[in-house]
């Protein structure tokens, strides 16, 4: 039980009368990488934005390596070693690639205020060693060649890839990735993919909210379902797909969206 | 100190020239007072407010006590840093909007307590104040203030500056202090500030409660606004602008609040990277990778 | 000597309460602190004042003066608003707008109409006073009191009663799920700015009828005891900041009688800073956590 390196029990938020977020409980091993997936507005953002500080939950437990983290403000959370990236993408717009992924580095530079203001000998040694740990992330997702660009100029699955590298910098215990294929064209998404077999071969914990379900269905080594918030399935890929409940939930939206006129 | 001689053209200029001189240094420290609130993405209109204080501190401190400059400028800085702890500590946990409204209301309530004190000389203000200032302290703390702040944005504090503006969101997902940092930006923009009042009541030897209200803390903004925030040069630059302009255009002097106005506006609107859109690097040491 | 000071501090609240009303409204549905709020209050004086002296009664000065605002509000909100609102800037970018805006019309009203004080003309405020158990009240206190009492009703009628309310309050909860529900966002938005600069503008009238004094930057000082009463009250609440207003109105009256009458004005500021140490989300604790 507390091998788990994230653990959520009976998590609960409510807006209003409302439960986004009802008696969801789950836990992700360390050295995997866990799904959590469902049709739109089943609060799998949600999920993110509470373990990861930017919502409190009006119940519920929420366990980083069995330590209970609900009440910490996100930078704490940060600071024990949880990372996330965002599905509207976050940037630093104005900042190059490298100095995003050096922001990551934040709280791994110990140099106080003032040895970093007086550029004492002890700042500008942890500030090359960053920039070269920099380089090296960049290298690791592929876009060392643009670390001199403005963030905001770089192209769409680049962006996602540099928000994957600035969490990296953390050396997080746990990376958070909500929706990192969305919007991306098929080659960046066999880009990603790679990525992420990559990050999983070296041992990062990852949960992962994605809509696309073959790349859930290859990378996944355990899946949660939910769906109105609340939990349907759970288990390995094989089984959460031929679960009737699930094909449900999916081909229900389906048809009531066909229904309705959407796409 | 040696004597030394300006050369006379010199001497005369700043004879002539002097009040204008004195402003451009102070609106400039100002101007930079600004920029480090809203390079944590925050707003604040108490930077008047925190002039004022800084003036009136230091004004009584020489007026009364005796004080010598250096030390009357240090009452200018800490006086309003404590005013901007117990305004920021309660604000910056909250959304932006508490910030930007509990300064506007410091700055209305600090007119009043001046204007109700016999001790701060009423609403005829205090007067006589040695003018012990000139034009080595002001460009001297103008100087020193901005190289800090050059250092603070090449290094990972001006990172996380720049992050919390661009995303605070972000910013915080990844373990950057969000109030910690707030804070501290605020109490070193309040200390800015009071030392340009420290400075300023030092060479004009009279201040009066209705010099720091709204008006004059939307023209600070308005200085960083039209220059920028790329760098910290950016905000001095729009400072120069918006004090020599109504000099050259002397006609312009009676419409003062019409221009700052416009400014803003047009700043956030049209143009929100401001007129000197060159950005300072953020690393502190060469970005390049060693081969 | 107490209760009299009550009733008058009461009367001076009901007009904070109204003021903070559309203040507080345009934050919880629109989402931005508009600084000019306080510029309409101005306007809807002077808009009164010229309509009196070109002899309208002040029966029908009062509704033309603030429907007139509000027109003038929606305009405004479209200048300056609607091109952020699009461009989804931050929070901050909107407030940074209309203070400049604010700046630049108080500049130019100081211009057109120095800040002279001006006066209703003669007669146009009623000085009779009645004599109700013991305390003085005079007409122009009942008629604003009276008007406060209508207008607050009808709002919290159309906001709890109607489709309308219905539409309004979901766009304060979730704008982009308000959408989604099939609510027109910028006609509400008009509709709102209407609203609000209404609101305000009647409070300019009432306010330059209570103390029968108007000059541009009567808004500006209206707008700090606005904030205090947001911020008690809560931003974004409407309850709270009716009682807000009615408490702070009071406390300023006590102030003046039992302290001294120049510190009257600190007393918001004051409210104002205690509230954020001691109860940050205001009277009735709806904290405005709406992040992500």
């Amino acid at each position: 039980m507390s091998a788990a390196r994230l653990s959520l029990t009976h998590l609960t938020i409510r807006f209003g009368g409302l439960a986004a977020v009802d008696d969801v409980s789950l836990s992700v091993a360390p050295g995997t990488v866990h799904g959590l997936i469902g049709p739109n507005g089943a609060g799998k953002t949600t999920v993110f934005n509470l373990v990861s500080g930017l919502l409190a939950p009006s119940s519920g437990t929420i366990m980083l390596d069995g330590k209970e983290i609900e009440a910490l403000p996100s930078w704490s959370r940060a600071g024990l070693g949880l990372a996330r990236t965002f599905q509207n993408i976050r940037m630093f717009a104005q900042m190059t690639a490298l100095e995003t992924v050096m922001t990551g580095m934040h709280l791994r530079m110990k140099a106080g205020p003032v040895a970093s203001i007086l550029r004492m000998g002890r700042f500008r040694t942890e500030e090359s060693a960053a920039r070269d740990r920099a380089y090296e992330i960049l290298d690791l997702v592929g876009l060392s060649q643009s670390a001199q660009l403005r963030s905001g100029d770089l192209p769409y699955g680049d962006q996602r890839r540099l928000e994957i590298a600035r969490a990296l910098a953390l050396e997080p215990r746990l990376l958070l990735l909500d929706e990192p294929a969305a919007g991306m064209n098929p080659s960046e998404t066999q880009q990603l993919e790679d990525l992420l077999g990559r990050l999983k071969q070296q041992g990062y914990t990852i949960l992962l909210v994605e809509h696309d379900m073959h790349f859930v269905m290859r990378l996944c080594d355990e899946i949660t379902v939910l769906n109105f918030g609340r939990k349907i399935a759970e288990g390995r890929p094989e089984a959460v797909r031929s679960n009737p409940q699930v094909i449900e939930a999916y081909l229900g939206t389906r048809v009531a969206k066909s229904l309705a006129g959407g796409s | 100190m040696p004597e030394f001689v300006l050369p006379e053209v010199i001497d005369d200029f700043l004879f002539t020239y002097q009040n204008l001189v004195y402003s451009l240094g102070i609106h400039g420290l100002l101007a930079l007072s600004m920029y480090v609130v809203l390079a944590v993405g925050q707003l604040s209109l108490g930077q008047a407010a925190f002039m004022g204080l800084g003036a009136y501190a230091s004004a009584l401190l020489t007026l009364k006590l005796g004080w010598s400059l250096p030390a009357a400028l240090a009452g200018a800085m800490l006086i309003p840093a404590a005013a901007a702890l117990i305004i920021g500590s309660p604000t910056l946990r909250l959304s932006g909007v508490y910030l930007a409204l509990a300064t506007i209301g410091l700055g209305e309530v600090q007119r009043l307590a001046f204007v109700n004190s016999d001790f701060t000389g009423g609403a005829l203000g205090l007067s006589g104040i040695p003018t012990k200032a000139g034009l080595v302290s002001i460009y001297g703390s103008l100087l020193v203030a901005l190289v800090l702040l050059v250092l603070v944005a090449r290094s990972k504090i001006g990172r996380a500056m720049e992050a919390m503006r661009e995303d605070e969101l972000a910013a915080g997902a990844l373990g950057i202090n969000l109030p910690a940092y707030k804070l501290g930006a605020l109490v070193a923009s309040a200390m800015l500030a009071g030392l340009a009042g420290g400075l300023n009541a030092h060479v004009s030897s009279f201040i009066s409660p209705n010099d720091y209200g709204f008006d004059a803390a939307v023209t600070i903004l308005s200085f960083a606004l039209l220059g920028g925030l790329g760098s910290p040069f950016a905000p001095i630059l729009g400072a120069v602008i918006l004090t020599l302009l109504p000099e050259v255009l002397r006609s312009l002097a009676n419409y003062r609040g019409l221009v700052s106005g416009s400014i803003i506006v047009i700043a956030v609107m049209f143009m929100p990277r401001g007129l000197l859109i060159w950005r300072m690097g953020r690393i502190g040491v060469s970005s390049r990778r060693p081969s | 000597m107490l209760a009299q000071q009550l009733l008058n501090g009461l009367v001076v609240g009901s007009t904070y309460a109204l003021f903070a009303l559309g203040f507080t409204l345009m934050f919880g549905v629109l989402g931005v602190i508009n600084l000019v709020y306080g510029f309409y209050l101005s306007l809807g004086a002077f808009i009164a004042l010229f309509a009196t002296q070109a002899g309208l009664s002040i029966w029908l000065a009062l509704p033309a003066a603030a429907l007139t605002t509000g027109v003038i509000a929606v305009v405004l909100d479209g200048l300056l608003l609607t091109p952020l609102r699009k461009a989804k800037a931050p929070e901050l970018s909107s407030l940074m707008v209309t203070l400049g805006g604010t700046l630049f019309l108080y500049s130019l009203a100081n211009l057109l109409f120095s800040t002279d004080i001006r006066r209703f003309p003669v007669g146009v405020v009623d000085a009779t006073a009645y004599d109700i158990a013991g305390m003085r009240v005079s007409m122009t206190q009942l008629l604003i009191m009276g008007a406060v009492v209508v207008m607050v009703s009808a709002l919290l009628f159309v906001m709890r009663g109607t489709r309308l309310g219905l539409g309004l309050r979901a766009m304060a909860e979730r704008p982009d799920t308000a959408e989604l529900m099939g609510v027109d966002s910028a006609s509400l938005v008009r509709l709102v700015s209407l609203i609000c600069g209404t609101l305000a503008g009647a409070c300019g009238v009432l306010i330059g009828l209570n103390y029968n004094a108007i000059q541009p930057y009567m808004g500006e000082v209206m707008m700090l005891k606005g904030f205090a009463v947001i911020i008690l009250g809560g931003l974004g609440d409407i309850r709270g900041a009716l009682i807000g207003g009615l408490l702070i109105g009071m406390l300023e009256t006590l102030t003046a009688g039992y302290i001294a009458s120049t510190w009257k004005d600190a007393v918001g500021f004051v409210v104002l800073v205690l509230t954020l140490w001691i109860r940050p989300s205001g009277l009735f604790g709806r904290l405005a956590a709406k992040r992500a």
